[in-house]
């Protein structure tokens, strides 16, 4: 059962990775528009370029 | 939007960048502080109630940048609304023109009435508990499957003090809004659904810590996390759509940005409403709505009054006609002596009337509050009675007769309950958002679901007040060639309808020479040398028609008039075909002369109708049908309506209705299509069953789990057995809305 001395804190840091990726997007306001921001992936204009 | 009130003042499309570069933030970017140095920057805000797809973000944003001036633009799809960073010079008639241009209808903002700062930060905030709360519950499910597949000994105490070390800092963090709530309600002396939260969450989370200390078998540390979670998730559901329509409302009332231009000595000032003073002189350009209560000074025109007190027809202005503000405009400028402005005007006089309908309003009790009154005190007797039946029966061992009681609280607690409402009403605001119905009150839906006769206002609602020909065909050409040429060279809503029916119709207009406007009386030229007029009655020396109608005389003959119907709003015949088909009773009420109500009545096929009915009479006849037991839905857009919508059990009206209507209305019609309302009653209805049937449901969970937990027989597994299959089944049937 000594396995379980590594396993449980590295599940816990990567549980810890996914809520800290959550709280990132959260303060970068990026469930401000979720309607808007799936759409957007959709539109083709600026496929060909960066926006200037 | 939110990038417009972003503390930083940073547009959204720097804030991405700028966030993959940490410091960039912490020291100001010069592109920044040329930005806030530079004084010709303005952002401008509209709403655009049409926008709905990915192409639809795009061209907007397309047409706005090809705009001189305009820096940036970034449309939000969510809430229906495009921030435009631009030039001073840029206004916003300007951009609304250009939206018009590819299709958009959109309408100003005002930036600063928008205060949704405070409810963005505190969805954040709920957001942020829950994310927490969704990782601690992955976590502590995980410890406690290896506990509830058999762990024994030190494993299982080591994976009870881990589940512990994650619960308890959770439950502390992620539960705090309902501690709060709780508390607050134990200081006014009453218990809610929270309290009864409140205290599983503190009795579970303590008995855990104590049998995990003590090396016991069960911990409920999961069922802590995990009623945290759900009841959590709830809670967001019911701020969103709080949010999405405490926006949208707040949005309408910031639609009329509220300016008037002010003459001081002679020259033209712009100025807030606010700032008016009795005794002002004000100029109203034609097309415009009057902003305060006045006199008319100089200037003759023709006003539309039709929003105050249904009347269709236009009304004549000259010096020493009194004009009330929501009045429009039509034909020439007119300069007024205010008489009342801002809240004293005649406006904002139904604002009591109306604040005393809200109240009557917030004392119907929900579903949901009548099922936290039966099922709090419930659910502690139950709990207390196992805890004090466990004592007897044990002779005094506290340990387990706590357990017993903890396990009971914990399974009963309301987590199917607390999504059950939110879930359902979540998912129909969103799908009767998306028809182009605003839910602006929380309870809307559930009173329009008892609806049984449907009230409705004529113009402005049923009509869109705006006119079409009705007779064309019944002049000889050379008149209406006359008509045509004439009608083209005025503003005025009976001119243009005039000139576009000819149009249609493939009409040439004749030469008309010398063409002048006579403000408030009509147009006037010269036809083969002959005055041709085409206007008032009077002003043609015809005998008034009993319908809206535009008089032509060209001097031989009688003058010929050419009559006019309100064009119906689209959607309106199949709104009352769906209403009918419900089994609704229809009544039609207006301001409007008999002739044309009755002429409406008969087209749409409303059996009973009242026509010139003043604003206290719509509010009587409300008041009557409720008396009689009925509940009213009130469909209506005037001054004239405001006190029958503040006083109908549930109502509606257009986003073009005034503010004091819409502010006394409980759900907006955002577009024009009309249709939506035969849905809205169908949906309503349609969530009042889910809803009940949630109840159901959960009860059942109740009725299988409670004696279980009772006898003592409940593990913590089978406490988060019975607490995520309630939940899920809960959320899956508020789903199956159509």
């Amino acid at each position: 059962m000594e396995i379980l001395t590594y396993l449980i804190p590295v599940s816990l840091l990567l549980g810890g990775i996914g809520l800290a990726a959550f709280v990132w997007a959260l303060k970068t306001r990026q469930f401000d528009d979720p309607a808007g921001d799936a759409s957007r992936i959709l539109t083709k204009d600026w496929d060909d370029r960066p926006k200037p | 939007m939110t990038a417009a009130l972003d503390p930083n003042g940073l547009s959204e499309v720097e804030h991405a960048s700028l966030s993959a570069c940490p410091a960039c933030v912490a020291a100001p970017s010069a592109e920044r502080i040329a930005q806030l140095s530079r004084p010709d920057h303005a952002r401008l805000m509209l709403s655009l109630p049409a926008a709905h797809c990915a192409a639809c973000i795009s061209t907007v944003e397309t047409a706005l940048a090809a705009v001189a001036g305009v820096q940036s633009s970034r449309v939000n799809l969510t809430l229906k609304r495009v921030s435009v960073d631009a030039e001073a010079a840029v206004t916003a008639d300007q951009l609304i023109k250009v939206l018009a241009g590819v299709g958009y209808e959109a309408h100003e903002l005002d930036a600063g009435l928008l205060s949704a700062t405070e409810t963005d930060r505190q969805g954040r905030d709920l957001l942020m508990r829950l994310g927490v709360a969704f990782f601690s519950m992955m976590n502590v499910m995980l410890l406690s499957v290896a506990v509830w597949s058999g762990a024994e000994g030190i494993t299982r105490d080591l994976f009870h003090w881990i589940s512990g070390a994650i619960a308890i800092p959770t439950v502390l963090f992620s539960g705090q809004p309902f501690f709060r709530s709780a508390w607050a309600g134990v200081k006014a002396g009453r218990l809610g659904m929270d309290f009864p939260i409140s205290l599983a969450l503190v009795l579970a989370s303590c008995i855990s810590i104590f049998e995990t200390w003590k090396s016991g078998h069960h911990a409920y540390f999961d069922a802590a996390v995990m009623l945290c979670f759900f009841l959590l998730l709830g809670r967001y559901l019911d701020h969103r759509t709080r949010a999405v329509a405490r926006s949208a409302a707040e949005e309408l009332a910031a639609l009329e940005v509220p300016r008037a231009v002010v003459l001081v000595e002679g020259a033209e000032i712009t100025r807030p409403i606010s700032e008016i003073a009795v005794g002002d002189l004000v100029r109203v350009r034609p097309g415009g709505r009057m902003p305060v209560d006045g006199v008319v000074v100089d200037g003759t025109s023709e006003v539309d009054r039709s929003l105050l007190t249904g009347e269709s027809l236009p009304v004549f202005a000259g010096p020493e006609t009194v004009v009330s503000a929501g009045e429009v405009n039509l034909t020439g400028p007119l300069t007024l002596r205010v008489t009342a402005a801002g809240k004293d005007s005649s406006l904002h006089r139904m604002a009591d009337l109306v604040a005393v309908a809200e109240s009557a309003k917030t004392r119907y009790t929900t579903l949901a509050e009548r099922a936290a009154n039966w099922y709090s005190p419930l659910v502690h007797l139950l709990s207390f009675s196992a805890f004090g039946f466990w004592m007897w029966k044990t002779g005094g061992d506290l340990r387990f007769a706590v357990n017993i009681s903890a396990a009971t609280l914990i399974i009963t607690c309301p987590c199917a309950l607390g999504l059950a409402v939110p879930a359902v009403v979540t998912s129909a605001s969103g799908r009767l958002f998306r028809k182009g119905l605003l839910i602006k009150h929380g309870t809307a839906l559930e009173r329009l679901a008892e609806v049984d006769t449907v009230v409705f206002d004529k113009t402005g609602t049923l009509t869109m007040g705006t006119p079409e020909v009705t007779n064309l065909a019944e002049h000889p050409r050379a008149a209406v060639e006359v008509a045509a040429a004439l009608a083209m060279a005025s503003s005025h809503p009976l001119a243009t309808a005039l000139a576009d029916a000819a149009r249609a119709g493939g009409i040439h207009p004749a030469r008309v020479e010398d063409l002048r406007e006579v403000p408030g009386y009509g147009i006037e030229g010269l036809w083969r040398g002959q005055k041709v007029r085409l206007g008032r009655a009077s002003w043609c020396q015809a005998d008034e028609a009993a319908m809206t109608a535009t008089y032509l005389c060209t001097g031989e003959g009688r003058p010929r008039a050419f009559t006019f119907t309100d064009r119906l709003r689209p959607g309106a015949e199949a709104a009352i075909s769906a209403l009918t088909a419900q089994g609704k009773s229809l009544r039609l009420i207006s301001g409007d002369t008999e002739a044309a109500v009755a002429a409406l009545a008969r087209r749409l096929g409303f059996a009973d109708w009242t026509s010139g009915a003043l604003p206290a009479e719509k509010s009587a006849l409300v008041r009557d049908l409720t008396l009689q037991g009925r509940r009213v839905l009130m469909v209506g857009d005037g001054l004239n309506d405001t006190a029958a919508l503040a006083a109908a059990h549930v109502s509606i009206s257009p986003a073009s209705a005034l503010d004091a209507a819409r502010a006394a209305s409980d759900i907006v019609l955002l577009g024009q299509d009309m249709a939506a309302i035969g849905d809205a009653a169908r949906i309503s209805r349609q969530t009042r069953r889910r809803i009940i049937e949630n109840f159901g449901l959960s009860a059942a969970y109740n009725v299988i789990a409670v004696p279980l937990a009772l006898v003592g027989a409940a593990t913590p597994l089978a406490a988060a057995l019975a607490m995520s299959l309630s939940s899920i089944t809960v959320s899956l049937n508020s789903l199956r809305l159509k």
